[in-house]
């Protein structure tokens, strides 16, 4: 199918909105949009959401006869395909242009930087290499495919797990997964594509462009850097002229995006080892078991709270005033004092009146606790009085009750 | 994908769907590395029994279900056996045109659901025997051309007297350059390629390219035209279009309240919407695409939310 033509209403009023910078979604202009990593039941496949933007990425691993020229190295592939249900201009034959440099993208970002230790592939020099595949399926096309697909790359291959070998001298053993566990691929570091969309012959960028951005942007520029702010792949198309000071802003705002991005990855990586350890669910039907429609699960329902001053004064002003009566305390001893009288002992029926007996027993313990507490805190004020103050933790010692000056008023 | 079928003893009921019948089937389908589960409960072909339209009103219904109309209720009768008592004028049976709409196909006498979604009725309006519409209330992205729609396209290219304008179906729609107010060989309307076109289809079957005009069958634009230069198109879903533009509609009040504005609906999914400044189009724009799912209470809330600031 011809993908939908974008009107000349819809790209003035994008231009105009980018103008006053403005963007559809109400990003700012170096907002990322919500990045949503989600695991799958086996080790290396991954499902990376960047809005509405969905890649899925699957990592395997076959042993294969090494190149000729590198007999102790192992294969890496790429291989990124635009499924059909991506987007209705996806067909089978007609978008090779933009598959062209996705993958080449790709490929430049994660082989030439060198982030995976292809010698610690080499089982048998010259005879056996592991090789290893990562496919990535674009879902959902929303904008910024590139960035998507690396993240998704990125992540299924650390998160990939490939069987054990031991080799002794010249037998070759490789074990199954049950027998042993499967040993984690070694990743030197984890380069991310972040994209800049360029508006105004150049001089106005967005990070993270939407798919409508993206139809009306002048230039892309794409850089892959990894945490330790080394940058991997530079690629700008488009055909706009960039200044060298726009170029060093860019990469230092894809320093701190990449670091934000590498810290999320971490923590899902790490829940997600978590939750295989402790045997719990996991899998992609766990991630989306919240969002079915027969899931026993009710949102934060919003309370509309504006007229809850109007209703409260409502009610103070029409119920009746409190009861006048006020129990005044009667003073035992200097710091004890009794309000109230308390009700009799009556053990007999301990169903009926264990509550009362609770609340009376507990106000008097609690009126004598806070005097002592009153005290206690407030040292500076009591100071000034003549009675020592023994602050100790010790219940050895008698309790020294002190000149009931103010307490009467800290009684409630 | 592999897909594998799994037969389950009858539990009761499922959330969608009614009581099961002798068994109930659970679908899996699992790709590689993904699994979702999805519960589709049919009744078994070879032991369910067609139900009764009117009882089902409301309720969510599958593909592949049939329906019995009332008239036929009578006749498979709590016998079941299809025992019709003889009726001396046999032959005298009041027909009652009943009209399929959207979603239900004729399948002998029975209604044949063909989308899944919630099955409706609405009564005939002037007494008499018309008998009704059924229809399924379904929800879905893409648009198929109807004759008598009202759509918004984009023009994508002008040839000799002909335009071509997408409209979200599988082919560009044909405009002539004289199905518009006031035009003749002469007086060409002024419209470019990619501008917005409001107008209606006159031919659209699954045969043939659909036909737009922007006339009436009286001659008047009735509304219907290019649309102007400003503005922002956006999509939305096919089912939240017709919820705005039933008549009762609560969202369009309040949004016409919160600020002035010029919207355009296009039963192809498409909103056309303008107001004075950017920030309130952005504002009413995101207000729409988030009003398919939220409750009237969330809805007011963000409308009261609005109008104080």
């Amino acid at each position: 199918m011809k993908e939908t033509p974008l009107s000349n209403c819809e790209r003035r009023f994008l231009l105009h909105a980018i103008e006053e910078k403005k963007r559809l979604d109400g990003r700012q202009t170096y907002d990322y949009r919500n990045i949503k990593i989600t695991f799958g039941t086996d080790y290396g496949c991954c499902i990376v959401e960047l809005g509405k933007t969905r890649v899925l990425g699957q990592v395997s691993c076959e042993l294969v006869s090494p190149k000729l020229n590198r007999a102790t190295e192992g294969i890496l592939f790429f291989n990124l395909e635009l499924s059909q249900m991506a987007a209705p201009a996806f067909e089978p034959g007609r978008q090779s242009d933009l598959l062209v440099k996705l993958n080449r993208l790709l490929e430049r970002c994660l082989r030439n930087s060198k982030c995976i230790d292809t010698e610690s592939l080499c089982v048998v020099a010259g005879e056996k290499v592991w090789q290893i595949r990562v496919d990535l399926h674009l879902l959902n096309h929303d904008g910024n495919i590139i960035d998507a697909a690396s993240i998704a790359a990125i992540v299924a291959l650390c998160h990939f797990r490939r069987p054990d070998v031991s080799v002794q001298g010249d037998e070759v053993t490789l074990y199954t997964p049950e027998e042993r566990d499967p040993v984690p691929l070694s990743i030197h570091h984890m380069p991310i594509c972040v994209s800049f969309a360029f508006f105004q012959q150049g001089t106005y960028l967005l990070v993270d462009p939407n798919e409508r951005e993206e139809r009306v942007m002048d230039g892309l520029l794409v850089i892959a850097m990894n945490k330790h702010r080394e940058i991997c792949t530079i690629q700008s198309s488009g055909g706009i002229m960039l200044l060298k000071d726009q170029v060093l802003r860019c990469s230092k705002i894809a320093g701190v995006k990449v670091l934000e991005i590498t810290e999320l990855i971490q923590k899902a990586l790490e829940n997600d080892q978590k939750v295989r350890k402790e045997g719990g669910k996991f899998g992609f039907a766990e991630s989306i078991a919240s969002q079915r429609i027969t899931a026993f699960k009710m949102e934060k329902a919003p309370i509309d709270t504006s007229d809850v001053e109007e209703k409260a004064e409502e009610i103070i002003a029409e119920a009746e005033p409190p009861s006048e009566v006020v129990s005044k305390p009667v003073l035992w001893t200097p710091g004890t004092a009794q309000i109230g009288e308390g009700i009799e002992n009556s053990w007999g029926d301990l169903e009926d009146s264990e509550k009362e007996e609770d609340d009376e027993g507990g106000s008097d313990e609690a009126i004598i606790l806070d005097s002592i507490k009153m005290d206690t805190g407030e040292v500076s004020n009591v100071g000034s009085q003549d009675a020592p103050i023994v602050l100790s933790d010790s219940e050895e010692e008698e309790m020294i009750i002190l000149e009931p000056d103010k307490n009467p008023k800290k009684i409630r | 994908m592999d897909v594998c079928y799994r037969k389950r003893k009858a539990l009761g009921r499922l959330e969608i769907g009614r009581g099961a019948g002798s068994g109930s089937w659970e679908l899996l389908s699992v790709a590689p590395g993904m699994a979702e589960v999805v519960a589709v409960s049919t009744e078994s072909l070879a032991g369910g029994r067609a139900r009764a339209a009117r009882t089902v009103l409301g309720q969510v219904v599958l593909p592949g279900e049939e329906l019995l109309l009332p008239e036929q209720e009578d006749a498979e009768g709590p016998g079941g056996a299809g025992e019709r008592p003889l009726r001396l004028n046999a032959g005298v049976r009041s027909r009652v045109r009943v009209v399929c709409g959207p979603g239900l196909r004729r399948s002998g006498d029975r209604l044949l659901v063909t989308k899944c979604g919630r099955l409706r009725y609405k009564e005939p309006g002037g007494g008499g025997g018309s008998g009704g519409v059924y229809w399924v209330d379904s929800q879905q992205k893409r648009y198929v051309p109807v004759k008598g729609d009202h759509v918004i396209g984009i023009v994508t290219a002008k040839s000799g007297d002909i335009f071509k304008v997408d409209v979200g179906g599988s082919e560009p729609a044909s405009l002539s350059y004289l199905a518009f107010e006031g035009a003749t060989k002469r007086n060409r309307p002024n419209v470019q390629v990619g501008d917005l076109i409001y107008g209606q289809f006159v031919v659209a079957n699954k045969d043939m390219e659909p036909e737009k005009v922007c006339i009436e069958s009286c001659g008047r634009a009735n509304g219907m035209g290019v649309i102007g230069q400003d503005g922002l198109l956006f999509k939305v879903t096919l089912g939240l279009i017709r919820k705005l533009l039933a008549p009762d509609c609560e969202i369009l009040q309040e949004v016409g309240k919160l600020y002035p504005l010029e919207i355009v609906f296009g039963m192809n999914g498409r909103i056309w919407v303008k107001a004075k400044t950017i920030q309130q189009t952005l504002i009413l724009a995101n207000i729409l695409e988030a009003c398919e799912h939220m409750t009237s209470d969330q809805r007011k809330q963000i409308f009261s939310r609005l109008a104080e600031s």
